[in-house]
């Protein structure tokens, strides 16, 4: 029994033992660490076996991307290089996937917006590219400030966009990210975003399983489009066959191309409950009718409001949305039922999540949605503040918040 | 490979028009002596593509695929223009992604598939036309140059934007007028060929396609070379027979004329590059 065991072990190219998506993400023994964002970047690539990456510096990025440079010198990843621009970048991330190389890469605000074309082209061409996004402002004016307005301009590009709220969170979702996106009925590039500085720059808890064992590798002849190796058939191919001719076939192509892309990120629905263990995350109590929906550490902040709002005698539940494509549409609906403020605490000026929640409660919800506290460009969002926002238009009392 | 990945499927064997089944049954591959020579008898583009009556890239295509030493294991990389409405066409794994960015999606293949496939030889040839190239591309075509990646880019240069109709580019002649240049163009055009050796091409090439030995002569180096030393340039004028007001037989009278001024043979080789080359000449295959 024990020498069938030890003959199935299979070491990926790093030499580190395979194991399966669960025992990594949910079974295997779990140690302690203090580190930032970046930092569990690195210690989620490294167990990723992921064969490329593609890096250009851009604030509050850099790190990461750095990091992901030495695993490459250390043999944890097998193709590394700077590339000349983020829409350089993610042209090449695009060919290293097409290649099948399990592909991650990493930006920030307006490298972002550089890279834009690519991301419908990534989604197009059905690569499960990760890009982790450590949101940042965009210009002008200029700034390097934390700040999500880039995540609304990427919500209909056809690629999934899961939140990170923490170290912690960025590292799981990492892991199952590609585990997630590289599924043959999925197979569509992932984002997952995190706010930068707060999460990136900041050190906290993380608690990792052991650094000799990894997912197993992609395998891209699995995948839903040919590989483009010219080692499986079939040969003769066009990656991807555009459709600009003008009659009626090709426009019902490439709408219905399209709509696959979307038909895609819906069928990611199960297997992301299954490994981030649900789309959201209920903080509170659950009766409440002050709700607050959050993404990212607009969610932290939240949990940290609803503390302050129980002294203040008044019960209040957060909803963090972990994942944003797809949009948890139903846990949104289940969750607010009770509930007669929903408030959206955000770091944009805009209030993307705000229009995305009003989009998907309308008519399921008599609550008030409420775009506020919301705040940009840098600033941050102290709980009292949220508590403060609460308390003022709900027609409460302010006791003790200062 | 196998060149299996290459048939056509049994099953549907009844359906597919016969000029699809002679790319495969008129295939000259697995021999890296072939050539334009071979052109009377092989079949390397479709009759139906969608270029012009005429028009010199589909004599560019099919001297250039009949030329490629190891088209079984080679990976075309396109752009958006004329050119890229080929690509469907042809008898090969081709990508397109996006206009101007094929060098840096041939440069993501290269290295994966060097890294995937240690022990076996994958060319990695990027095809595009001026526009793609010089213009809205010529960032990640020479980024490409500089970071000396293992690839070969052909730009079909016909010095104007053909196919969205006819606007200037930063190919086009000094002074000619195009939609865009309503005075005409008020700048050089961009030598691109020397543009590339100075970034660090290893061998580079300026021609019209009018001779379709020179063109099978320089693509065979350009391969071989970018296969082991590292990037490659080859420029061919391939003139928009429709854009310059040329009836579709004068095409090639057009480039013999320009064989003797502005796209006269020009070749460059590095060092190294020679000695690859002067190798290839002694085991036959240039």
């Amino acid at each position: 029994m024990q020498t069938t065991k030890e003959q199935s072990v299979i070491y990926n190219r790093a030499g580190q033992r395979v194991v399966s998506p669960d025992y990594l993400l949910f079974e295997a023994p779990k140690e302690k660490h203090f580190m930032t964002g970046s930092e569990a970047v690195k210690e989620a690539v490294k167990r990723a076996s992921v064969d490329a990456s593609v890096s250009y510096p851009i604030t509050p990025q850099s790190e990461a991307a750095h990091l992901i440079g030495e695993l490459w010198v250390e043999g944890y990843v097998g193709v590394y290089f700077r590339g000349e621009s983020e829409f350089g970048v993610m042209s090449e991330v695009a060919g290293c996937a097409m290649a099948g190389a399990r592909t991650i890469t990493t930006t920030s605000g307006p490298g972002t917006l550089r890279a834009f074309e690519n991301f419908p082209m990534w989604a197009g061409t059905r690569i499960p590219v990760q890009l982790v996004l450590m949101a940042r402002g965009v210009n002008a004016p200029l700034t390097i400030q934390p700040d999500n307005l880039e995540v609304a301009f990427l919500l209909d590009t056809g690629c999934m966009i899961w939140y990170a709220e923490t170290a912690q969170d960025l590292f799981d979702m990492i892991l199952a990210g590609f585990v997630v996106a590289e599924k043959p009925d999925v197979h569509v590039p992932l984002i997952t975003a995190v706010d930068g500085f707060f999460v990136s720059h900041t050190r906290e808890a993380v608690y990792l399983p052991p650094d000799d064992i990894a997912l197993p590798p992609y395998d891209p002849y699995r995948a839903p489009l040919p590989v483009i190796d010219a080692e499986v058939p079939p040969g003769r191919f066009l990656r991807d066959p555009f459709v600009m001719k003008s009659n009626y076939i090709s426009y019902a192509t490439h709408a219905s191309w399209q709509w696959e892309v979307r038909s895609a990120i819906e069928r990611s629905r199960p297997y992301a409950k299954h490994y981030l263990r649900g789309l959201v995350e209920e903080f509170g109590d659950p009766e409440a009718d002050i709700v607050f929906v959050a993404c990212g550490t607009a969610s932290a902040q939240s949990k940290e409001a609803v503390r302050l709002l129980e002294d203040e005698g008044v019960k209040a539940k957060v909803i963090k949305l972990k994942t944003i494509r797809p949009f948890p549409v139903e846990e949104l609906r289940n969750s607010v039922k009770n509930a007669k403020y929903i408030f959206v605490p955000e770091f944009n000026v805009i209030g993307w999540l705000e229009r995305e929640v009003r989009r998907y409660l309308y008519g399921h919800s008599r609550a008030e949605v409420i775009g506020s506290p919301r705040v940009a460009g840098g600033m941050t969002m102290p709980p009292e503040v949220i508590a403060k926002e609460v308390l003022k238009l709900t027609g409460k009392e302010v006791k003790h918040v200062i | 490979m196998s060149y299996k990945i290459y048939e056509i499927n049994e099953a549907l064997i009844d359906f597919v028009p016969q000029e699809i089944k002679d790319l495969q049954s008129k295939a000259t591959w697995g021999n890296p002596k072939r050539g334009v020579m071979d052109l009377p008898y092989a079949k390397e583009l479709l009759e139906e593509h969608s270029l012009c009556a005429g028009c010199p890239e589909s004599m560019a295509f099919r001297y250039i695929l009949a030329s490629l030493p190891n088209p079984e294991d080679t990976i075309i990389i396109n752009s958006t223009g004329c050119t890229s409405l080929v690509f469907p066409h042809i008898a090969l794994h081709t990508v397109h992604s996006l206009f101007g960015n094929q060098n840096a999606v041939a440069s993501g293949i290269k290295r994966v598939l060097e890294w995937r496939f240690p022990d076996k030889v994958k060319d990695v040839v990027v095809l595009a036309g001026d526009g793609a190239t010089v213009d809205i591309g010529l960032d990640c075509t020479l980024q490409s140059f500089f970071r000396q990646e293992k690839i070969t880019t052909i730009c079909f240069d016909n010095e104007v934007y053909a196919n969205t109709g006819g606007q200037e580019s930063g190919l086009t002649v000094k002074g000619h007028v195009f939609k865009m240049a309503p005075k005409g163009k008020q700048w050089e055009k961009v030598p691109m060929w020397q543009l590339a050796i100075d970034s660090g091409c290893h061998y580079v090439a300026r021609l019209t396609v009018s001779s379709p030995k020179r063109v099978e002569s320089v693509i065979k180096k350009a391969i071989y070379v970018a296969r082991e030393i590292g990037p490659t340039y080859v420029h061919l004028y391939t003139p928009c027979i429709l854009e310059i007001g040329l009836n579709s037989d004068d095409a090639l009278e057009e480039m013999r004329a320009r064989d003797k001024e502005r796209f006269n043979f020009f070749e460059y080789a590095s060092s190294q590059a020679e000695e690859v080359i002067n190798r290839k000449k002694e085991e036959g295959l240039l």
